[in-house]
This record gives C-alpha cells, sequence and structure tokens, in this order.
C-alpha cells in the first residue's frame, strides 16, 4: 500500500459538534424542498464509505437540500456544496442530519 | 493468462530524415503520426479530474487523433494516451479515469491511485514510475466539491497545475471568482480552459512543457477531513468566490425529464428512437456494405478460374472483411447517440429513472442503454458498458449482454418458428409465430437480467458493497470535436482489436467446411454432378473437416435431439448466428440455401434408432431455439469482450457459462416440448 493511500484511508470523519443531544434523522427521511444539516455518518456503516461520502461534499456541518425522488422513492438528488448529486437510498439512511 | 503489453507511448526517437514538422500544431496528420516528429521526449502528464469535469474534452482538444486506447494489463479499465507537440516537445498524455477521490472504493479509482503512486515492484501501471506533472481539472461550478481531492492530489507531491474549466457558466449562474487570488492561495499554476476557446488553450500548453518549473504550493494542505473542511474554507474565502445559483435552466428541464409521469415517458421515446436508430437506419447502411462486398465476390467468382481459390478469396477473405465492416454503421451510430446524450447530462437522468429496475439485477440504471444496444447487436451492448464507471458493473452487463436476443438471432428463429408453428396458428388474439417470437426475445432479456444479478453477487463477493452515488450535472452542449472523436476512436479500435479476431475465425470455419478440397475426378467418383454447384458445394461440406467435427461432437449434442448436420450448422455458425440458416441449407443441398425451409422439412434421421423419421421435429426444433438463445455462437462478440475487459478470461468465462447454459437449456426444452407435444 502506497503511504497515501494509507494517509487517505486512514481519515476519520468526525461528526459535527451539535451531533450530541439533538433529535436527529436520516437524509432518506427529509422531504423534498427541505434542508437539513449533515451531523455525521452512521456508526457501523463501512468507514471507506463514510469517507467517500465526505469527498463527496458530505460534510459534518453542512447544508444539504433534497431536490427530488425518482419513481418508487430511490434514488435521491440532492444539491450540496452548489452541485447536484443522486444517491440511493442506502446510502441517503446511512447520513444523519438535523433538519434546518 | 498472457497479457498483451500496453501500448506503448509513442517514441520520439524516430528515424532521422523526418524533418520536424508540425511542431506546436494541434492538427497533425494522423497519418504521418510517430513518424514525421523528429522531436525532443518531453515529460509525461496525467491529466487527473472527476467526471463531468471536461477532462476528456480537454484530452480531446489536447491530443485529438493522436490519442491511442489501450487496456490497463489484467483489468477492464480503459486506458486512453496521446501526445500533444507543445514547444518542439513531445509531451504524453495519459487521461486517467474520472474519480471523486483517491482513497479508492472501485477498480477504476485504484487505477488513479496505482499511476500516481507506484506500489513497489508492480501494481497496474507502475512501469513508468509517477508521471512528471498532473493537469488536474476542477469544473468552477463544483469548486468547494472539487478541491477536496485537489489536496489529496497535492499529498502525493507530484508537480500540479489547475485546468479551471466552466468559469463562463459560474459567470452566467452569478457566482464569482477572483482566478488570480486562487493562484495565490493555492501556490499553484491556475489556467482557465473554456471549451471551444483557443486562446486558452494555448496558455496551457505553454506551461506542459516544463512540469519541473511549475511552483509548488509553499506550505502542504492538511489530510485530517475536519482541517481540510476549514482549509477549503480558507482559500474559497481568500478567492473570493461565491457559489453559483441553481441552474434555472436545468431545474425547469428536469422538472420535466425526471417527473414520475412525463420523464418515464420521455424516457421510453428516447430509448425507443435510439433502438431504432440502431435497428433500422444503420440497417441500409450494413446491407450496402453487405451488397458491396457480395459483388466484389461475385466479381471475384467469375474472374478466378480455381473454384476453390475463387470461393476462398470471395467468401473467407471478402466475406471476412465484410462481416468486420458490417459492425461499424452500429458502432458509429451508438457511440455518437451515447456521447451526445452523456455529453448533454441526459445519460444520468436516464440512469436516474432505470436505477431502481436496474438495481434488481444488481447493476445501476447507466447499464440500461448498454443491455438495450444488445439488442440489436451484443458488439455495440459490449462496447457501450465503458460508460459505466464501475469495473464490477461493466463485467456483470457485459456477460449479460449476449443473452438479449440480438438481430443475427431473427433469421434462426424465424427458420425454426416456420419448421414447427404454422402460419395460421393462434394463441388467443394473437398469432403464434409472433407469440413464439415474443417469447424468445422475453427468455432471453430475463436471463440476461439473471446472469447480470449472477455476477454481480459473484463480483461483490470479493470487495464491500459499492455505494452508488451518480452527480447530475447541469445540461451542456457537448463538444462536437470530443464526440465525433469518441466515435472515430471506437470505430478504429473495432477493426484493429477486433478485426483481426472476426477475420481469423472467419478464414479458419471456411477451411474447416471446404477442406479437404476436391479434385474434379473425386467429386465424379462419388457420383457428384460436377456442373451443379448446389451439389457440389453439399458433397463437400458434408465431407468436409467440420463435417468430421459435427460427426465428432454428436455425442455431446445427442441428448438435445442435433444430428452432425445439426452440429455442422452449430460449428458454422460461431462466425455469425445467421449463418446457421445458410449452412444448414447447403448441408441440405436446398435449391436456395438462403431459404431452405423445405428442403430441411424433407430431411430424415440418417441412423439410430430414429433414423428415417424427420429430423425437424417440434422438440428438437425447440432445442436448437433454446439453443441458440442461450449460447455464445459469435466470435465477434467473444473478440471484442476480450477488448473491453482486456483479458482472455472473460470472454472464456462466458463462452463456458453459456455453453452450459445453453445445453442445460436445451436438453429440458426437448424434454418438456416431447412430453407436452
Amino acid at each position: 500500500m502506497s503511504p497515501l493511500t494509507a494517509t487517505l484511508g486512514a481519515r476519520l470523519v468526525e461528526p459535527c459538534s451539535a451531533a450530541a443531544g439533538c433529535t436527529a434523522t436520516t437524509l432518506a427521511d427529509v422531504a423534498p424542498g427541505c434542508r437539513a444539516t449533515v451531523l455525521d455518518v452512521c456508526a457501523g456503516v463501512d468507514p471507506a464509505v463514510a469517507r467517500r461520502l465526505f469527498d463527496l461534499a458530505f460534510a459534518p456541518g453542512v447544508e444539504v437540500e433534497v431536490v427530488r425522488r425518482a419513481p418508487m422513492a430511490d434514488p435521491i438528488v440532492f444539491r450540496v456544496a452548489g452541485y447536484d448529486i443522486a444517491l440511493r437510498r442506502a446510502q441517503a439512511l446511512a447520513v444523519r442530519v438535523a433538519a434546518a | 493468462m498472457s497479457e498483451r503489453a500496453p501500448d506503448p507511448p509513442p517514441e520520439p526517437s524516430q528515424p532521422a530524415g523526418a524533418s520536424a514538422v508540425n511542431a506546436g500544431s494541434g492538427s497533425a496528420d494522423p497519418a504521418h503520426e510517430g513518424r514525421a516528429v523528429a522531436v525532443l521526449q518531453g515529460p509525461r502528464l496525467a491529466l487527473v479530474g472527476s467526471p463531468n469535469s471536461g477532462k476528456t474534452t480537454l484530452f480531446n482538444a489536447l491530443t485529438g487523433l493522436r490519442a491511442k486506447t489501450g487496456n490497463y494489463p489484467g483489468v477492464t479499465v480503459a486506458r486512453y494516451r496521446g501526445t500533444a507537440v507543445v514547444g518542439g516537445r513531445t509531451v504524453v498524455v495519459e487521461d486517467l479515469p474520472g474519480t471523486y477521490s483517491l482513497d479508492a472504493i472501485s477498480l477504476d479509482e485504484q487505477i488513479v491511485s496505482d499511476v500516481l503512486e507506484p506500489a513497489e515492484g508492480g501494481g497496474a501501471s507502475a512501469e513508468q514510475g509517477p508521471p512528471d506533472g498532473l493537469l488536474v481539472t476542477l469544473d468552477a461550478t463544483t469548486l468547494r466539491r472539487s478541491l477536496g481531492m485537489l489536496v489529496q492530489l497535492m499529498l502525493t507531491g507530484i508537480p500540479l497545475a489547475v485546468v479551471l474549466t466552466f468559469t463562463d457558466e459560474l459567470t452566467r449562474r452569478s457566482g464569482s471568482l477572483d482566478v488570480a487570488a486562487l493562484r495565490r492561495a493555492l501556490g499553484v499554476p491556475v489556467v482557465t480552459v473554456t471549451a471551444g476557446r483557443r486562446s486558452d488553450l494555448a496558455a496551457l500548453r505553454e506551461i506542459m512543457a516544463d512540469p519541473g518549473e511549475w511552483p509548488a504550493p509553499p506550505v502542504p494542505p492538511p489530510s485530517a477531513p475536519r482541517e481540510v473542511s476549514g482549509w477549503i474554507t480558507s482559500v474559497l474565502a481568500s478567492a473570493g468566490y461565491t457559489l453559483p445559483e441553481v441552474d434555472a435552466r436545468t431545474r425547469r428541464v428536469d422538472s420535466v425529464l425526471l417527473h414520475p409521469v412525463w420523464g418515464t415517458a420521455v424516457f421510453f421515446v428516447t430509448m425507443f428512437a435510439f433502438f431504432q436508430v440502431i435497428f433500422t437506419v444503420a440497417a441500409p447502411l450494413q446491407d450496402a456494405i453487405e451488397t458491396f462486398f457480395g459483388v466484389l465476390g461475385t466479381l471475384v467468382t467469375q474472374n478466378v478460374e480455381n473454384r476453390w481459390a475463387a470461393s476462398f478469396l470471395s467468401q473467407a477473405l471478402l466475406g471476412g472483411v465484410g462481416g468486420i465492416l458490417v459492425f461499424l454503421p452500429q458502432i458509429a451510430l451508438l457511440f455518437l447517440m451515447v456521447s451526445v446524450l452523456e455529453g448533454i447530462g441526459y445519460m444520468s437522468r436516464a440512469a436516474f429513472l432505470m436505477d431502481k429496475v436496474m438495481s434488481k439485477a444488481g447493476l445501476e440504471g447507466r447499464a440500461f442503454v448498454a443491455l438495450l444496444s444488445a439488442l440489436a447487436c451484443a458488439i455495440p451492448g459490449i462496447m457501450a458498458t465503458r460508460t459505466l464507471p464501475s469495473a464490477r458493473d461493466r463485467i456483470s452487463t457485459m456477460m449479460a449482454a449476449p443473452l438479449m436476443t440480438c438481430s443475427a438471432r431473427l433469421p434462426v428463429y424465424v427458420l425454426l418458428i416456420g419448421l414447427t408453428v404454422p402460419a395460421g396458428a393462434r394463441v388467443g388474439p394473437f398469432g403464434a409465430q409472433g407469440t413464439a417470437m415474443f417469447g424468445l426475445y422475453l427468455i432471453g432479456a430475463l436471463s440476461a437480467m439473471g446472469t447480470a444479478w449472477l455476477f454481480s453477487r459473484i463480483g461483490r463477493g470479493k470487495g464491500p458493497l459499492l455505494p452508488f452515488y451518480m452527480e447530475m450535472p447541469p445540461y451542456r452542449l457537448p463538444s462536437l470535436r470530443s464526440t465525433l472523436l469518441t466515435v472515430w476512436d471506437s470505430c478504429l479500435v473495432f477493426l484493429k482489436k477486433v478485426g483481426k479476431i472476426i477475420l481469423v475465425t472467419t478464414v479458419i470455419l471456411w477451411l474447416a467446411l471446404n477442406l479437404p478440397a476436391r479434385s474434379a475426378a473425386e467429386l465424379a467418383e462419388a457420383g457428384v454432378d460436377t456442373r451443379d454447384p448446389v451439389a457440389v458445394s453439399s458433397w463437400t461440406v458434408d465431407h468436409s473437416y467440420a463435417a468430421a467435427a459435427g460427426r465428432a461432437v454428436e455425442p455431446v449434442f445427442a441428448p438435445l435431439g442435433f444430428e452432425w448436420r445439426i452440429n455442422v450448422g452449430i460449428i458454422a455458425s460461431l462466425s455469425a448466428r445467421e449463418v446457421f440458416v445458410a449452412t444448414l441449407g447447403q448441408v441440405a443441398a436446398a435449391e436456395d440455401p438462403e431459404d431452405p425451409r423445405a428442403a430441411l422439412e424433407a430431411m430424415t434421421v440418417e441412423d439410430g434408432p430414429r433414423a428415417g423419421e424427420p429430423l425437424f421435429t417440434p422438440p428438437v426444433v425447440a432445442a436448437i431455439a433454446v439453443f441458440f438463445l442461450y449460447a455464445l455462437q459469435c466470435f465477434a462478440t467473444i473478440g471484442v469482450m476480450r477488448r473491453e475487459s482486456g483479458t482472455w478470461r472473460w470472454p472464456a468465462i462466458a463462452f463456458a457459462y453459456m455453453f452450459v447454459l445453453a445445453w442445460g437449456m436445451a436438453a429440458l426444452t426437448r424434454l418438456v416440448v416431447g412430453a407436452v407435444l
């Protein structure tokens, strides 16, 4: 394994400081047209997936808007950091958010 | 399994005598590529960037027709390399797969990491060490996200320059960015390149020759996520960056195209048109190619004295070349449409709508287009898997594509259905012949989905479940140059890499069907009327090596009710499925080999317990149809699978898997149909 791969693989995405004590839901539960702030990625999710969500801009503290859902409610388009990205429901369920 | 060495980069040390022409010109004549360039070996640059960041458009603008497509050794990841001549030096540019992070979770992303940081003694592309410099394409409208990957690239320590794309779109959407301030904040060269603006490219070319001279950031950026977020925020603040507004045009179009009802309707209309173009618009072009080679063949037959040589030239050689070129209209049209739909941004919308359905087969939405194309022909279908971002999905889709009913099966099905299902029969309100045909298409599609599911499950066993994410880029106008280069490149790769395989197998199969060569005396001795070409060709085939092979494999196919004469047809159909019809016609000595129905109906079993009974009974005909549904009877498909997957392993697995499936299902069908009727 190369040094950079090791460095990047060892990254730990720390939860948002607001994560403690607030009523959190997941991104999959936010209605289209509504916004929410990312708290953290649920414990138990593959750390590689958590790091990738961070690299896609789903970082703790970032505001996400739910744009629309596909027929049958999956996948879901989000607007984050100024761009649109679709996630499957399975991934959206992994992101804990606080409704904004 | 031996691996072909990757395409070597064009060597600059060409024989002297070729003068240094075209230096600095972006439009070197491709015919002189590698010969007319007597320039110094320049640095090796890698293009890195996320998908939709204009990376491939930039690659095409820099390298044009001097690009070469290959594969990274042993993996299903295409490798694009080309050269640009700048300041009298040949710069090798490699277009790495698009990725959002160097923290690789898929095979394609691993390639990017391996190229940038070759592991000791190996890795997919470690033959040369890391590139001398990186050109990083950053979409100005997604800068907040894109800077995260720039940070990771800076950590590699390789000199890098930022190529900022879509700054015009940023301005149009009321965003702002001070490029000079961004350059100061990052401490690396930043060049803006707006699609189609030549002066921008000239500025980029100027710095490309000397990556060693590029300034490096004074302090390396952090790697811990929280600090990276802070670093990005401060860089954006000092560059006066404001996020662009939502693209109103894109939102309006999306409200229709992604609408549950209208969007789905538009999707089906688009896909229907797409399929129609590959299937019907390509047909006259293909007919023209076939007619042309048919005419050439006739000319050869009329002018070459030796009957055997004439037949070899017209059928094996010209037939083989024609058999390769006949695929080009479909391939060109497919890639024209795919790259236009992709460039506009519709492909990700289509994938969004189809994702839920395709996920049932373990695939993602984008695989739909490849499977749809495979209904016309598996060749374009398998080539379309290039648009899938994950190697695992490409393999599963490649395995499924040959089971979709392609147009070459159509003549076989028409013949077989005509043999058993009476034209007037009805199933409820529908004609029985049409229902049988529909059933074969349906079983093919379902089997393809099942196969995709199976192979995606097998692939998943080796790694974690990949998360699914897909950027929905704003609608943009694709670059004409980039689109045409994609079409050109896919045709060229097919001709060069797959054409050989098709030609060789066509010649081998022809030899098998026509050897040993028979003299007129031999034919006369066997009681064949040498003035009757039908009788001659029939007798030659019946006593050829292929016939011997057909007899030799009889025990294998006996449970399916296939006699050696059917086996000869199956062997011959390896060159193309529709050849089965003509070969059976030849074997049965039909007056018109292209329509051998009457002759086949009259055929009886030669020996064994069923001797004298009709050969083509309904159970046997059904078994043949099912065998053709599943078996990978097509060397062109095998060749293209080899080309796209980069190894012989996957075509070998596909052939074995589909043969076993075909044999099992055909045996089952014969039993079931025999019991029912």
